[in-house]
């Protein structure tokens, strides 16, 4: 649901700039931070909002990775897989990540808790290996500290434990 | 310890708030700029000072703003900070340290070109560095440095911190002004160049995050105080982004032209390889730039060394390997960002960047024919210089630059089947 208070965002985004237009990226981020992805409904309120068909915003929406069309996790871990990453050990992390997880990258464990990704160079190569949370970077990433940033986000939501999943939706 | 210009105090506690960044100086420059210079001026001021675009191009700074088109149509400027070049991260910690920096270079920048709308347009996947411009932007229009009649100088500026959504193709330029634009972000033909049409069809300016950054200590201190660091062509400092096999990885900021060796093996800067290893090969200016072997480390960093190295300064991404790395596997993962990345407009990119993933992936992980390598390399050569925007000819780097160099590395992964350091994993577990 794309409330009304969102929706008001988008005009106000639109109205900043020369041509509304130039608003669909913000407008995107916005819809999307209400209900996580990309729904119709939200493609749909910006098409409205900037006066554009759906077909336009879906083929502008479609170009960008960070837009969601389905639903994702309610953390997603995004792990920079770029070159300074590679040489500091990412595929080692991802891989630990995806046997603590349960689930492979690109999927999202089936309580709906984590997605896995992979991500393109992040502007963290000093601080290699790094994730992001939710956009937001944990750097300097052990196997250690992955565990015990695992743990941590497992206690946020509630979770007991994290540990390997026998059965696991893929969800891509 | 060498003049820091752009990093200066910038672990200054609260540096990122108006009050301290005042008592460092802080909107002197623009003052100034205000004060004692009109437009025209300025840009000759710049010219002077020898500072050239960091972002990548190491485009002459003043020169591209003399190039804007004198015609009545309104005028834009746009920050780049769309920071996506593998090996690159300085414009991140500019803008989450010293953003105030940031916002009096785009407030010179627009008195100068004569611009009352910039955008300062920020990569998605850095929210915090948004959050903090945005902020930084916002103390700025109270205090009076941004809106109508700044200062009471009768000039002008809005500024709108525009943030992306994931493409490195938005940190070129036209596809940046494609993407500002509201579309997707698929470069466009040049010329015409942003100076002449650019956004919404006005005359553009659009400069990396660090070279507008650079602007205030330039004005407050003057062309020649800037021209007196660095080389005669490669005037002043820069921030190079150190990363990959070294002891301390990170941004340092150095004047141009001292040699590599200093930023990799210094105390005070990188601190030698990891784990005391031998260098192998050390990429110069981000992915896209040639890697160089190690024999040559003493090439310094002002742009005319690195290019008659045969590489490009690029965006300062240096990136270390060190003796244990294999190049095939490296060279593999460098192309399979530009695969991922390519916007898939023009036929050579798109097939290219996928077919060379194919055949790389063949020769790390198994199948690889002898016949693959010379078959990378004509694909190479069927898309540097023949693809519509630079992303193209970046892909083609890693791969002729890697096969120059180590060749045999390749021709082993042809005759063990696959990577030899893998293999040899795999066998022991």
């Amino acid at each position: 649901m794309i409330s009304e208070q969102a929706k008001q965002r988008m005009y106000a985004l639109a109205s900043r700039y020369p041509v509304a237009r130039s608003a669909i990226l913000p407008a995107l981020h916005v819809a999307q931070e209400e209900e996580g992805y990309l729904t119709s409904e939200g493609i749909a309120t910006v098409a409205e909002v900037l006066n554009l068909t759906t077909d336009d915003v879906k083929s502008v929406a479609t170009f960008y990775t960070m837009y969601y069309h389905r639903p994702h996790g309610r953390k997603v871990m995004s792990v920079c897989t770029g070159i300074s990453c590679y040489l500091r050990g990412c595929d080692a992390l991802v891989e630990h990540l995806e046997e603590r997880l349960g689930i492979k990258r690109g999927e999202t464990t089936a309580d709906g808790n984590f997605t896995l990704e992979c991500a393109e160079c992040l502007a963290s190569c000093g601080t290699a290996p790094v994730l992001q949370v939710n956009g937001e970077f944990v750097e300097n990433v052990t196997p250690e500290l992955a565990d015990s940033l695992l743990d941590e986000l497992g206690r946020e939501l509630k979770v007991k434990k994290v540990e390997v999943r026998a059965e696991t939706e893929i969800r891509r | 310890m060498p003049e820091l210009i752009v990093t200066k105090d910038i672990d200054t506690p609260g540096l990122d708030t108006l009050e301290v960044y005042k008592q460092h100086e802080g909107y002197q420059g623009l003052e100034k700029a205000l004060r004692e210079y009109q437009p025209d001026d300025l840009v000759e001021l710049v010219k002077k000072s020898g500072l050239r675009g960091r972002g990548g191009a190491g485009f002459p700074t003043g020169l591209k703003w003399s190039f804007l088109a004198k015609n009545d149509k309104p005028r834009y400027l746009c920050c780049n900070s769309d920071e996506s070049e593998p090996g690159t991260f300085k414009d991140r910690m500019l803008m989450e340290k010293n953003p105030h920096q940031l916002v009096e270079g785009v407030i010179i920048t627009s008195y100068a070109c004569r611009i009352n709308l910039a955008f300062i347009y920020v990569r998605g996947e850095l929210p915090y560095a948004a959050r903090q411009v945005e902020r930084a932007v916002q103390e700025a229009y109270a205090a009076g440095y941004l809106g109508q009649n700044i200062l009471g100088s009768g000039y002008s500026l809005d500024v709108i911190v525009h943030r992306g959504a994931g493409a490195y193709i938005c940190g070129e330029e036209s596809a940046l002004m494609e993407s500002l634009e509201g579309r997707r972000g698929y470069p466009r033909l040049k010329p015409p160049f942003p100076a002449a049409i650019g956004l919404y069809g006005g005359p553009t300016v659009i400069n990396n995050c660090e070279t507008l950054s650079a602007l205030p200590a330039i004005v407050r201190n003057g062309a020649e105080w800037y021209a007196s660091f660095g080389t005669e062509k490669s005037r002043g400092t820069r921030i190079f982004c150190l990363s990959g096999h070294v002891k301390k990885p990170g941004n340092y900021e150095m004047p141009l032209g001292l040699p590599f060796r200093t930023l990799i093996y210094d105390e005070q800067y990188g601190g030698g390889i990891l784990n005391d290893k031998k260098l192998k090969a050390f990429i110069p200016g981000g992915s896209s730039s040639p890697m160089l072997p190690a024999d040559k480390v003493d090439v310094t960093t002002d742009y005319e060394a690195v290019a008659a190295a045969g590489s490009m300064s690029g965006s300062g991404g240096v990136i270390v390997m060190s003796e244990d790395t294999c190049i095939v596997g490296a060279v593999l993962r460098m192309v399979e960002f530009y695969r991922d990345e390519s916007c898939g407009k023009c036929t050579p990119c798109r097939e290219g960047t996928y077919w060379l993933t194919q055949l790389l992936h063949r020769l790390e992980h198994g199948g690889g024919k002898q016949k693959d390598i010379d078959l990378l390399l004509d694909i190479c050569d069927n898309l540097a210089g023949k693809s519509f925007c630079p992303l193209g000819d970046a892909a083609t780097s890693p791969i002729v630059s890697g096969v120059k160099l180590f060749r045999e590395e390749f021709e082993e992964h042809v005759r063990a089947g696959g990577c030899p350091q893998r293999l040899a994993l795999a066998r022991a577990h």
